[in-house]
């Protein structure tokens, strides 16, 4: 695996088919990042093969978001490195891991908040549309086809969440469980080949939660992505994650099936502390 | 009922085309009065005044109201093009007819100002906020004193010689084609890029967008803009002199563009027409014209932006009151029908 | 020798700019605004000063913190009507007002004084100080004098007063200040108090050095000594000093070797290469945004 690293990246394109079936999406060899001398996460290892989901627990500050953020090139990793379907995205930038394959939704919700709901879908479409910079400038030279196959694929998307009736609509003024919707549908336009959930749950009652599930289980499935996601509600992840690892003060301790994480007594004393009786975490 | 064509446009080319009928008609009715002799020399004066400001202020607007960042630089930019283009003008003032000059001068003019553009996008990239307009204030700044300071640009005493071909119907088509470039952009795939930039760069870089590249294309866009205002300055006057191009001069700029509206290009337009107009045409009000400036911008920014003031924002809005009339309208219209 | 006195007077240019500087990195790090009309404070103090002492004979000292009092009331004004009311808005509102301000203030004074500068009253008259060849003006000695003072006093009252930790907790975080029970409106506008009035003291100063104040006096040293709390590291307080001095002193030795007109150029030059290289200047820390 080791020698993937030496892969130059211009274009997916020429990675044979069967090949890239067998590879995993994605790949965190002893990841770690200091913080002005604060080893924020350390030795981060964590391999998730294609249409897997994928879940990143551990309690408030284990450094999940920061592990997202490096994941997506927000930081650059001060050790380690990352393979994204096998390339490597050391000194790439967001916008540049994004095109490789990765997406994400944040933690606290980053909408256009005064475009409307069509067009956050079409930003997330931007390099999918095929629209020269002299075709911009005077709306000439395939202007129209490219802007009305976008409008096209961008409501087909919505219309996956059920939110193709909301398009006008600007998004800053969507009620809090449709924004995160729009944010995942915004990533998803992006065509990912895998895509990270930032507590996708939170400040979402139980029904909504489970139709998350759902959706969530929808995406893999009629897209053929993996997800990885960090949340805090444990139902969710338990009822859908295939694997999980749990990080705590930057650390993975402890990686497994749902049923193997339930019961790691390391991963109880994280939640609950050392004395705890061994309730369900 | 049926929908005529101006309905079942899209919002925005609806919005757009009325943008260019007021420009039209602007164009016309200043054609009809001087056909009929009705056009004062004060008023045709101003026309081509008139013009440079609505380009400035349009351009000035692409990085304001839609990439989010102030300029404080235009007027920088602004006198590069007019220094390019007047300079090509008087190289070529025995060898070509007025007609070809002056789009040639202005060509010249908004490429060199983009060129500067980017020079300025490049250590501004770096930059936002408050920084980036502090740095686009020192540029304008170093391009005034480096200006002053070399020989071929007249120094001190300023360029003479530009031959005088700026007319209304140049600057009234360069003022069409700055709409119509910088309209487009707004709603294409790299306007979209753009202003997402404005509302969240994080989000706008994790879905793929090139922050970097963009700022680098709006900065040397809206230059490029300046650049053929300043032509069309340097074209129509008899000495062109740095010293108009001061920090002052960018401000005004400014002004246009808040009191229009950020990222309402329609409003730019006409903020920059009345500007031009107003102050000129109320000579009892020049002493004051700063100070209504400031007041302007101080008054616009705290009832546009304060909490405070947002129902009473939303109460104002003339969208609202828009559809409330249309709304009492139609009931009437209904009460009729029915009765 | 002749480099020395030139030193000499970008060490006194140095210290008006530092003392502007002080008042623009202060309210930077509370209020994380950029007080763009802080240089027309200088431009009112310098007014304040000549009304009060030239047209209404009063004691030079009397005049001086009259004029200061004066700054001091419109700092706050201006910070209670213009910036109190967009304590949330986006940061590109808050910059387009405080240029409001600034061009506010600017035509205002136009309009009372007129366009015309006015001189400056010389209410210092020390005999210049000879060693060996070397001539240093009286003006300059006190500037830097007082200059040493006041900031050896701010110092003492950042770290050492009650006042002066609950700006350190503001500037840190508003919030958590808040909650400990800290007024932060109290806090920005004591802020705006102390940063007029050593824009107060500083248009003295330079009022003194030239002898003519206009109205559009203050923009330009405003901008320039926003370059020098850049800097030297915006929201730092030795940062502003330490890029003052050295600010001055770079604009005054490239009036003398290298060209009058260009200085400016070159002042800005400076700080474009500082952005390029250190972005967060001499002694500034870096913040990153929360992702």
């Amino acid at each position: 695996m080791a020698d993937r690293t030496m892969v130059p990246f211009p274009s997916n394109a020429i990675v044979p088919r069967k090949d890239a079936d067998k590879r995993p999406v994605l790949e965190a060899h002893h990841l770690g990042i200091d913080f002005g001398g604060l080893t924020a996460v350390e030795d981060f290892n964590l391999t998730i093969g294609r249409s897997e989901i994928a879940g990143l627990i551990g309690p408030n500050g284990a450094g999940k978001t920061t592990v997202f953020n490096l994941l997506t090139s927000v930081y650059q990793p001060t050790r380690g490195t990352i393979l994204l379907d096998g390339y490597d995205t050391k000194g790439k930038n967001s916008f540049q891991v994004n095109k490789m394959g990765i997406a994400r939704t944040f933690q606290n919700i980053r909408l256009f908040a005064n475009m409307s709901v069509l067009d956050n879908v079409k930003v997330g479409l931007h390099n999918k549309i095929k629209t020269s910079f002299p075709a911009s400038l005077t709306h000439f030279f395939g202007y129209s086809q490219a802007e009305k196959a976008a409008d096209r694929k961008a409501l087909e998307l919505l219309d996956f969440f059920s939110m193709a009736d909301m398009r006008d609509m600007p998004a800053g003024a969507l009620p809090y469980g449709d924004q995160r919707r729009l944010e995942i549908v915004r990533a998803l336009a992006t065509q990912p080949k895998i895509l990270l959930l930032d507590e996708p749950a939170a400040g979402m009652n139980p029904s909504e939660t489970a139709r998350l599930m759902e959706n969530i289980r929808r995406i893999r499935d009629e897209f053929d992505i993996a997800v990885l996601l960090i949340e805090h509600d444990m139902n969710l992840v338990m009822g859908i994650c295939e694997g999980i690892c749990v990080l705590n003060y930057g650390r993975v301790i402890a990686k497994g099936t749902p049923r193997q994480i339930k019961s790691n007594p390391k991963v109880i004393e994280a939640y609950l502390g050392k004395k705890a009786e061994g309730k369900n975490a | 009922m049926k929908k005529n064509l101006f309905q079942n446009m899209k919002k925005t080319s609806r919005k757009n085309l009325v943008t260019y009928l007021i420009c039209f008609s602007f164009f016309a009715a200043v054609r009809i009065m001087g056909a009929t002799d009705n056009l004062t020399r004060h008023f045709s004066s101003l026309l081509v005044p008139i013009c440079i400001n609505v380009i400035l202020a349009v351009s000035l607007n692409l990085v304001i109201g839609f990439l989010g960042e102030l300029s404080l630089g235009h007027a920088g930019f602004m006198s590069v093009g007019a220094y390019a283009g007047c300079l090509f003008a008087i190289k070529f003032k025995e060898i070509l007819p007025a007609a070809v000059r002056l789009p040639l001068a202005m060509l010249v003019g908004g490429m060199v100002a983009a060129l500067f553009g980017l020079l300025v996008g490049i250590p501004v990239l770096r930059l936002k906020g408050d920084y980036l307009a502090i740095v686009t204030l020192a540029f304008g700044e170093i391009l005034r004193s480096v200006i002053i300071n070399l020989n071929f640009t007249g120094g001190a005493s300023g360029l003479k010689g530009t031959p005088q071909d700026a007319t209304f119907t140049a600057g009234f088509a360069a003022v069409i084609l700055t709409l119509f470039v910088i309209l487009n952009l707004a709603d294409s795939k790299h306007g979209r890029a753009i202003m997402s930039l404005r509302e969240n760069a994080i989000a706008a870089s994790s879905v793929g967008i090139n922050a970097n590249g963009y700022k680098l294309m709006v900065f040397s866009l809206s230059a490029f803009f300046a650049g053929i205002a300043g032509v069309l300055y340097g074209s129509s006057v008899s000495i062109l002199s740095a010293s108009t191009f001061d920090y002052n001069k960018s401000i005004e700029i400014l002004v246009m563009v808040v009191l229009g509206g950020m990222g309402s290009i329609r409003g730019s337009v006409i903020a920059a027409a009345l500007i031009t107009i107003l102050p000129e045409s109320m000579r009892a009000l020049a002493d004051y014209r700063m100070l209504i400036y400031a007041l302007a911008l101080i008054v616009m920014m705290i009832l546009g932006t304060s909490e405070k003031f947002m129902l009473l924002r939303h109460a104002l809005s003339p969208r609202r009151l828009l559809s409330k009339a249309v709304k009492h309208f139609r009931y009437k219209k209904e009460g009729q029908n029915n009765g | 020798m002749n480099f020395l006195s030139n030193l000499i007077s970008g060490l006194s240019l140095g210290s008006i700019y530092a003392l502007i500087a002080l008042g623009y990195t202060m309210v930077y790090g509370i209020a994380k605004m950029l007080n763009f009309a802080h240089g027309d404070i200088i431009m009112v103090g310098a007014f304040t000063c000549v009304v009060f002492i030239t047209n209404m004979g009063m004691h030079p000292a009397v005049g001086v913190l009259a004029s200061v009092v004066v700054c001091v009331v419109v700092g706050v004004l201006v910070e209670r009507i213009a910036y109190k009311p967009l304590r949330s808005a986006p940061p590109l509102s808050v910059l387009i007002t405080a240029i409001g301000v600034s061009y506010f203030l600017q035509s205002l004074a136009q309009l009372i004084f007129g366009t015309n500068q006015k001189s400056f009253p010389k209410f210092i008259s020390l005999s210049p100080i000879t060693i060996g060849q070397l001539t240093i003006k009286g003006e300059s000695v006190v500037t830097m004098a007082v200059t040493v003072v006041i900031m050896a006093a701010l110092t003492l009252f950042i770290s050492k007063t009650r006042m002066g930790k609950a700006m350190r907790a503001v500037s840190e975080d508003k919030q958590a200040a808040e909650l400990m029970g800290i007024s932060v409106n109290r806090t920005i506008t004591i802020t705006f108090a102390i940063g007029s009035a050593l824009a107060s003291v500083a248009g003295s100063f330079y009022g003194l050095t030239y002898g003519f104040v206009g109205p559009y006096s203050g923009s330009m040293p405003g901008i320039k000594a926003f370059v020098a709390a850049v800097f030297g590291g915006i929201g730092s307080i030795p940062g502003a000093m330490l890029g003052g001095i050295l600010l001055g002193v770079i604009e005054n030795m490239a009036k003398a070797y290298i060209s009058t007109e260009l200085s400016d150029a070159i002042v800005f030059g400076v700080l474009i290469a500082v952005l390029l290289v250190k972005p967060t200047g001499l002694l500034g820390k870096k913040t990153n945004e929360k992702v």
